[in-house]
């Protein structure tokens, strides 16, 4: 089949502002990956298009980006999970700086979260016999869901608050607090709360769940921002 | 030009490079430059497990890891490297736990264990509970957690700097150039002490589970500034690469009880390995799928088999075997969560419904830069240690692994000797003075990136790239003869010549110019592309991954010793300098699994 594809352009040694590229590629498959047209778009007609892709299969989180007005993974979405009747429309996720074409700046993304302790602080310390820590299996459970994140900004560029202040720490950043502050081996559970109770932290959240559905790796976003907001409230875990 | 001072740099920011930062920096203003940010290493992506003989589930014992690995191994394994990773093995998965790495949990608390490929109770002969596992995503959950230590110990990173060239004054190393990606210049990190670990190179072949920037970035830049390279010829085809596409889909599958089948419904490893069957090691099944699919067997006649998972057929196995364990659908999605979404994403199949298409794709270099136990570069035979010069994880060939690594073992590689690696830089910048920078250190490869940037040839990098990974595939892959190589390596110097003189670069910009990054990346890859085919050649028997059909048995007497490879003039000099370490007592034996 023929498909067409409309690309937010931008280099910034060139371009005064962004432009629509339109492409159109022949031999392709339902179960070609709107990366391995982007490729192809790169390697056989114009080598300036740039974006980030490293892994192509779901677990990197290089390859965000606005597909037909939704963010999406680019190498798990499937032309045959699309509608790719009509033109295929690509931008760069919102509210991080363009550097060029489909290329942001993460630099404030990670500050984001950095700035919520995303590391574990040992509630207790080493057992004197050597071995790991005991959980039990329920404990581990608890907190599963947010290990899965892959720092891939699809949550945070898809939140209307995140758009309206770039200062919130945003839903990805909130994700990552969750990951410690429900694993049961933590002690630093307050600091992180009092970090996310600040006025750019948790509050700024509205509720709009934009954030869960643009998730590739389907963790319930929403759900562990509302988690955290609760703790806030009862003042412990 | 800008000049960074470190004591320290690491080249790499993968599982190796992290663990390595992180313990460099106890004792050396360490800095990280990585082409990627850290959380996008190809580390993320490993499924099924780390391998330590923890023995939370049944008995297990360090001796018996570093038997496995050994045999795996086909014998070119160093046994006294085998006998560190299968002993440090222990401490340094307890050690992530302690980091906050969120383990699966037995029901007594501790860390989960599953079984996996040539891992066995040596007495029994059967398969040992020894990968401890995060479900079938343990490899991102370690990456997450050494990025996230490494911020909580504040190490420097250098993200999306793409380093492009190693500095060596005379023969001692003295820096790393960089580019860095955003802005296009090129940056020059002068370091007492420089480690690499920069992953591997499955980028070569048109199949592979790799990710599009494992391109051999490590070993090309030592091979170009006259530093040997060791076991290039072992590369491992993974059996279970999702069909056609070449995913990973880990051997968990199996640990877990899923089987291989052919078009006939056969449970073929039955006739391949009988003892441990499906678990046999990756190198065995690899070519037992290869035979099967030209006996006519694949699946409607294709060049596919079934991976089959479903509980009706695993209860099945389990219950033939004796074993009282029986599995559900829900257990199979608990514990293969990103694999069922693999599945359905990639093939539109589940697999708790319907078996999965698999065939073998290239996943994992066993040869690299040499190295010895304590993670030092070596430049000989000899074992001359090139004093500030280390390599860790797949990019290095200490060699744990020989002629085919066992699964788990990767991981369980990078935290041992990414740490060693640590370890030891810390220490020689304690004492170690600077080498000095060399007059323009930055200007050959300067040089080089402009005649890329500018090349008005008539090809591609793509259309280079694409001759290159089919001729290794169909020439240079699991089954290999001395014409097909002799033709590979005929094609490949051609594709270098064309490289050369004949390229064609759309952009011609500074700043994020990845059509200039990827053309560079090209030409990493033929040059180790032609060392592999080189070695190949060279090694007339068969031995692990490296699978001959002119010369199908092991030949000990002549090839029981690794490779080395030395850069000479235009050419390359082969020669089996460096002995196996049989330290253990482990004579080779034929391997039967």
């Amino acid at each position: 089949m023929e498909v067409k594809l409309r690309i937010r352009r931008f280099n910034p040694e060139k371009d005064q502002k962004p432009y629509w590229g339109e492409y159109t590629l022949t031999d392709v498959e339902p179960t070609d990956s709107v990366l391995e047209l982007l490729n192809r778009v790169k390697w056989e007609q114009d080598g300036t298009l740039t974006l980030r892709r490293s892994c192509a299969h779901g677990v990197c989180g290089s390859d965000a980006m606005r597909i037909n007005g939704r963010n999406r993974l680019a190498c798990t979405t499937l032309l045959q999970a699309i509608d790719a009747s009509k033109v295929i429309q690509i931008e760069p996720i919102l509210g991080l700086k363009v550097i060029k074409d489909l290329v942001t700046d993460f630099e404030a993304f990670f500050e984001h979260y950095r700035s919520v302790m995303p590391y574990f602080v040992p509630a207790t310390p080493v057992p004197s016999n050597g071995r790991e820590r005991y959980q039990s299996q329920a404990d581990r459970a608890r907190f599963d869901d947010t290990t899965k994140c892959i720092l891939c900004a699809c949550c945070t560029t898809s939140c209307p608050s995140f758009w309206a202040s770039g200062q919130y720490v945003g839903p990805a950043a909130i994700v990552n607090a969750h990951r410690f502050i429900f694993d049961s081996r933590d002690g630093a559970t307050n600091q992180r709360l009092n970090i996310l109770a600040e006025p750019d932290g948790v509050w700024r959240c509205r509720t709009i769940f934009n954030c869960t559905p643009a998730c590739p790796r389907e963790i319930e976003v929403t759900r562990a921002i509302g988690e955290v907001k609760l703790a806030i409230q009862q003042g412990a875990r | 030009m800008h000049i960074h001072q470190f004591d320290a740099v690491v080249v790499g920011a993968g599982g190796a490079g992290m663990m390595a930062a992180l313990y460099a920096s106890r004792g050396a203003r360490t800095a990280v430059i990585s082409k990627l940010y850290p959380t996008r290493s190809h580390t993320g992506t490993a499924q099924g497990g780390i391998g330590a003989s923890l023995g939370n589930l049944e008995e297990d014992r360090w001796e018996w890891h570093a038997f496995d690995t050994v045999k795996g191994g086909d014998y070119l394994s160093d046994q006294n490297a085998a006998k560190v990773l299968a002993q440090e093995a222990i401490e340094a998965v307890i050690e992530l736990e302690w980091m906050g790495l969120p383990f699966d949990r037995n029901d007594d608390g501790t860390i989960s264990q599953r079984r996996f490929g040539g891992h066995t109770n040596n007495e029994t002969k059967k398969p040992v509970r020894r990968a401890c596992h995060s479900a079938d995503r343990t490899g991102h959950m370690i990456l997450q957690t050494l990025y996230q230590n490494c911020i909580k110990e504040n190490v420097n990173f250098f993200d999306e700097f793409h380093a492009v060239d190693l500095i060596m004054n005379g023969d001692r190393p003295a820096g790393v150039v960089a580019v860095s990606i955003d802005t296009g210049e090129l940056h020059i990190f002068h370091a007492k002490a420089i480690t690499f670990a920069t992953g591997g190179w499955g980028r070569m072949w048109s199949t592979t589970s790799n990710a599009h920037t494992l391109t051999g970035d490590g070993p090309a830049m030592f091979w170009r500034n006259g530093l040997p390279l060791q076991d290039m010829e072992f590369f491992q085809f993974h059996p279970t690469g999702l069909y056609p596409l070449g995913v990973l889909i880990t051997e968990g599958v199996r640990g877990e009880g899923g089987v291989l089948i052919n078009d006939r419904g056969e449970r073929f490893m039955e006739r391949y390995a009988p003892t441990i069957k499906d678990l046999a090691s990756r190198d065995v099944v690899s070519r037992a799928i290869y035979l099967e699919v030209r006996e006519k067997r694949g699946i409607k006649g294709k060049e596919y088999v079934y991976m089959d998972v479903r509980p009706e057929t695993v209860n099945r196995y389990l219950a033939e075997a004796g074993e009282s364990r029986r599995i559900d659908a829900d257990y199979v999605r608990a514990k293969l969560p990103d694999i069922m979404d693999f599945c359905k994403i990639y093939a539109g199949v589940d697999p708790v419904e319907s078996p999965i298409p698999i065939a073998p794709t290239a996943h994992y270099a066993m040869g690299g830069i040499p190295t010895n136990i304590h993670a030092q570069v070596i430049r000989d035979g000899k074992e001359t240690v090139i004093p500030g010069l280390y390599a860790a994880g797949e990019v290095a060939c200490v060699s744990v692994h020989g002629a085919n690594r066992l699964g788990t073992n990767s991981l369980t590689d990078l935290i041992v000797f990414g740490r060693k690696a640590g370890q030891q830089m810390a220490d020689y910048c304690r004492h170690a003075d600077f080498v000095p920078l060399p007059d323009n250190p930055a200007g050959a490869i300067e040089a080089e990136l402009e005649r890329i940037r500018s090349s008005k040839g008539k090809q591609r990098p793509y259309d280079i790239r694409k001759k290159l990974r089919s001729e290794m595939m169909d020439k240079v892959g699991v089954f290999r003869q001395e014409d097909m190589m002799a033709e590979a390596l005929e094609t490949i110097r051609q594709l270098k010549e064309d490289y050369r003189n004949d390229l064609a670069v759309d952009d011609q910009g500074r700043r994020f110019n990845t059509d200039l990054l990827e053309a560079w990346e090209l030409g990493c890859l033929l040059d180790i592309a032609e060392v592999t085919a080189a070695c190949a050649l060279e090694r007339k028997e068969s031995r692990g991954a490296h699978s001959r059909e002119d010369y199908p048995k092991r030949d000990d007497v002549n090839y029981l010793a690794h490779t080395m490879v030395y850069p000479e003039g235009d050419g390359l000099r082969i020669a089996y300098d460096r002995p196996v370490d049989l330290s253990l007592g482990h004579e080779p034996k034929e391997r039967v699994y």
